[in-house]
């Protein structure tokens, strides 16, 4: 039986309560809302960057990239350990995960296995080695990274990267950045607000990989200039474009930097000062000592940033890059430096930027379009279904779009433009469990039940239907949730938040205020049937 | 008042023949799904940047000054980038199309530096044209576009096979089986709109078109509840008497909800702007479509098929004594 149900209207009360309890911080100022006591909710909507403006980025982690590096550099070890031990390979073949090294004697694989077991045992994450030692037929030995340690290369340069383009981005100044990982070697960047996403890509867009390699100075360069180039060398151009032998060997790496800063050198010109570690002053100084007179290359993503000859051994772990650095690209180095090297390229594979001032049309678009919505179903309600009925929709209409932003300010879902297009199309599919439900009444009360039977029968049998068709909605929206990206999911949630609030209001609404209407007016004819 | 509430007016017993009708609609239907499934490949979807990968750029001069699309068109080609296109847009600020605004679009080329290239572009424009502001510029790599376009479709089958695993759970196989014909046919003239009116496909457009099949089968429920209810009552009806009244028993609130959702949608469409336009024009449609569907797709494919009565007899064993026969 139809009745004014005390727990429906308490239940009505509570969802209106916590309905304007979040959803009016919308309505304030921002002073206002810092104004505000602690403990009442301060969360405003959450406008996606469609509507307020900002940048989109999706970045791939060079992985494959970074493997070919780490493989390159463990060739350029097993060199330098068989030189050492004075063994002259016949081969060093590189493979896609590691090395195999060919000799030519039995006696020489077993001094180069003792002594490529020392290296293999050291590097690694945690002292745990990540290469491993093998000895093959035919005088061969391999020297390959382990499984553990390339399945976990790409996760760990996601990882990494992540916080150095977070430490460079909080240097850009870049207002509450979002960074994070997406799949196995994606990061997406979002930063709201008047960014300047040139400067955003171009602080990501470099690795920052800093070097200090020796010059070679044995071969000529002129055979190399023929394609001669010696196995652990390889051909580079200095600062001035002039050919430059290089050897591939890396003496000291951005990674044992403590600190890079603007600074001057002798003649006043503005240059890159650096901190080594005592890992990194230790080696530098080793190297520098046993080379003096000699040049050496600094070389930062690849490139030739100057090639000084050393004058004396370089001890204190600190030193000075001359360059043709302005004040403004040595600051840029020097964030960059410090913010560490990214262990791979990142790749941009998306990028999406809209400006403040396209976001702000949009949001009025959305808002002209959604109030004028909003007012043509409110005169189509009144016109279609009177003043009681057509009322009791609009207050249902009201008591929604109330919850609905406050359920979106809650839970900071992101609204979206798409997302106000579905927040329209809520309201229309909010009437229809209403018209359902009147409908109803009016076919029974047209098979001559009386009020209270038709009013009864109509929610009964209404109910169903409504429960059915919303649940197809949210089934929809689930799947653009799961599927869907960005816009798309700010469109599905604000979908599902709408089907939730709509059959709470249209129902609850109407089977409160139809109670009531049925208790005061002691009504003996429906005033929508004929 | 006479006339008003206007629902009155609005007769609650209807007595339309549908069914009579269902062979003559039930062959323009199948022709026009043809029809669409051609267009969609020759001349084919007209795709958004979201699934073909490239870049598009929102260029504009101040209000007065005018931008030469035939000159942009050119530096960018000249930089040896494919399927460049350029058309005028509405300004921001006062919404004219008035030659000041533009929006540039181009393929990127295979495994190229996006960055590089877009600075490369910047450079051309500003070369020819002079001093421009970019408002909005979106670049999709190829790799991730393939992806977007993958993973649309898969939302696509997924939401149609979950439509059909709901309505069998909820319903019978015959039901189900209507109800993702009706569905299907809904997507397929959808998607002969958005080839027809050249409407871009983008993501939007997916969520536009998981819209579509969610109405879709809101409003084939609503029948299909009262066809079930009508089969449970009316057991000696024949089928096509019990479908065709349980379509006119719901044809009120059909048409009601209906004007509803087309009225906002329309408005969606006319004050949205331009990203929401085609959106809202293929909502309207599949929601125009969905309900047609309910009607003469759905429906009909239940008559071809039958139903199993007994299960419904069968319920109402119990129940002799005359009267209502609802279980």
């Amino acid at each position: 039986m139809i009745h004014l149900s005390r727990w429906k209207v308490i239940l009505l009360g509570l969802s209106l309560a916590f309905g304007l309890l979040f959803a009016y911080p919308n309505l304030l100022t921002p002073a206002q809302r810092d104004a505000l006591p602690g403990f009442l909710p301060k969360n405003t909507l959450n406008l996606g960057l469609d509507l307020q403006g900002g940048s989109y980025l999706l970045l791939e982690v060079d992985v494959s990239e970074m493997q070919a590096k780490r493989v390159a550099n463990t060739v350029e070890d097993v060199r330098q350990v068989l030189n050492e031990a004075q063994i002259t390979p016949v081969a060093l073949q590189p493979e896609p995960t590691g090395v195999v090294v060919t000799l030519s004697t039995e006696a020489e694989v077993d001094r180069a296995f003792t002594d490529l077991r020392t290296l293999v045992s050291r590097g690694g994450v945690g002292g745990v080695p990540d290469r491993q030692l093998t000895r093959l037929s035919n005088n061969r030995l391999r020297v390959t990274f382990t499984d553990a340690a390339l399945n976990s290369m790409g996760p760990d340069a996601v990882t990494q990267s992540i916080e150095v383009v977070r430490r460079r981005i909080d240097n850009l100044g870049t207002r509450e950045p979002s960074i994070t990982r997406q799949g196995a070697d994606r990061i997406v960047i979002q930063a709201p607000g008047e960014s300047d996403p040139a400067a955003l890509e171009r602080v990501i867009g470099q690795t920052a990989q800093l070097t200090f390699q020796m010059v070679d100075v044995e071969n000529s360069i002129e055979d190399a200039l023929q394609g001669r180039v010696p196995p652990d060398a390889v051909l580079m151009q200095d600062e001035l474009g002039n050919p430059l032998l290089v050897k591939r060997r890396v003496l000291v790496s951005g990674e044992n930097l403590t600190r890079a800063f603007v600074t001057q050198d002798q003649n006043g010109q503005t240059a890159i000062g650096f901190n080594f570690d005592s890992q990194g002053a230790r080696r530098f100084g080793e190297v520098t000592a046993a080379n003096i007179g000699r040049p050496f290359a600094i070389i930062l993503d690849g490139k030739v940033i100057s090639a000084p000859v050393i004058r004396s051994a370089i001890l204190g772990g600190s030193g000075v890059i001359e360059g043709n650095y302005s004040i403004a690209s040595a600051s840029e180095m020097v964030s960059l430096l410090n913010g560490g090297a990214l262990p791979a390229p990142l790749n941009v594979e998306e990028r999406r930027t809209v400006t403040a001032e396209l976001g702000k049309d949009a949001v009025d678009r959305g808002m002209r379009a959604t109030a004028l919505g909003f007012v043509v179903i409110v005169l189509f309600m009144f016109l279609a279904y009177g003043v009681l009925f057509g009322g009791i929709s609009v207050i249902g209409l009201v008591l929604n779009g109330i919850l609905i932003l406050a359920a979106m300010s809650m839970t900071q879902a992101t609204l979206t433009l798409p997302g106000i297009a579905g927040l329209i199309l809520t309201f229309a599919v909010a009437v229809d469990a209403n018209v359902l439900i009147y409908e109803r009444m009016r076919d029974e009360a047209r098979q001559g039940r009386s009020v209270i039977a038709s009013l009864d029968a109509g929610f009964n049998k209404a109910m169903g239907t409504i429960i059915d068709a919303n649940l197809t909605t949210l089934v929809a929206a689930l799947i653009m949730f799961f599927f869907g990206a960005g816009p798309v999911r700010g469109f599905a949630w604000t979908l599902s938040i709408g089907v939730f609030t709509s059959m709470l209001s249209a129902v609850l609404v109407a089977q409160v205020g139809l109670a009531w209407w049925l208790k005061v007016a002691k009504p003996k004819k429906l005033p929508v049937a004929e | 008042m006479r006339g008003w509430p206007l629902i009155k007016l609005l007769p609650t017993k209807t007595n339309f023949k549908f069914v009579k009708y269902s062979r003559l609609f039930g062959v323009i239907s199948v022709v026009l799904c043809l029809a669409s499934i051609v267009g969609s490949f020759t001349p084919g979807l007209n795709m958004g940047i979201d699934f073909s990968g490239g870049a598009s750029m929102e260029i504009s001069k101040p209000v007065g000054q005018t931008i030469d699309q035939e000159e942009v068109s050119a530096a960018v080609s000249a930089l040896g980038l494919q399927d460049v296109g350029v058309q005028g847009i509405a300004r921001l600020d006062n919404n004219q199309v008035d030659g000041s605004t533009v929006l540039l679009r181009f393929q990127l080329p295979e495994g190229a530096d996006q960055t590089e290239v877009v600075r490369e572009v910047e450079a051309a424009i500003t070369q020819t044209v002079g001093e421009v502001t970019y408002s909005g510029v979106s670049v999709v790599g190829s790799k991730v576009s393939g992806e977007l376009f993958r993973s649309g479709l898969m939302a696509l089958g997924l939401a149609t096979v979950l439509m059909f695993l709901y309505i069998w759970f909820r319903f019978e196989p015959q039901f189900g089986l209507g109800a993702v014909v009706g569905l299907v046919h809904d997507v397929i003239l959808t998607f002969g709109l958005i080839v027809l009116m050249r409407l871009e496909f983008s993501l939007n457009m997916v969520a536009a078109i998981l819209t579509v099949i969610g109405y879709s089968m809101n409003d084939t429920v609503v029948v299909f509840d009262r066809l079930r209810e009508n089969l449970r009552k009316y057991k000696t009806m024949p089928l096509g008497e019990v479908i065709d009244l349980s379509i006119n028993e719901t044809l009120s609130r059909t048409v009601v909800t209906g004007i509803t959702a087309v009225m906002v949608l329309a408005v969606l469409a006319f004050l949205g702007g331009e990203v929401l336009f085609g959106f809202s024009i293929a909502l309207m449609f599949g929601i125009i479509v969905g309900t047609y569907s309910s009607v003469y797709v759905a429906a009909p494919i239940i008559l071809l098929w039958g139903v199993k009565r007994g299960e419904f007899a069968e319920e109402a064993k119990p129940i002799k004594l005359g009267g209502a026969s609802r279980p």
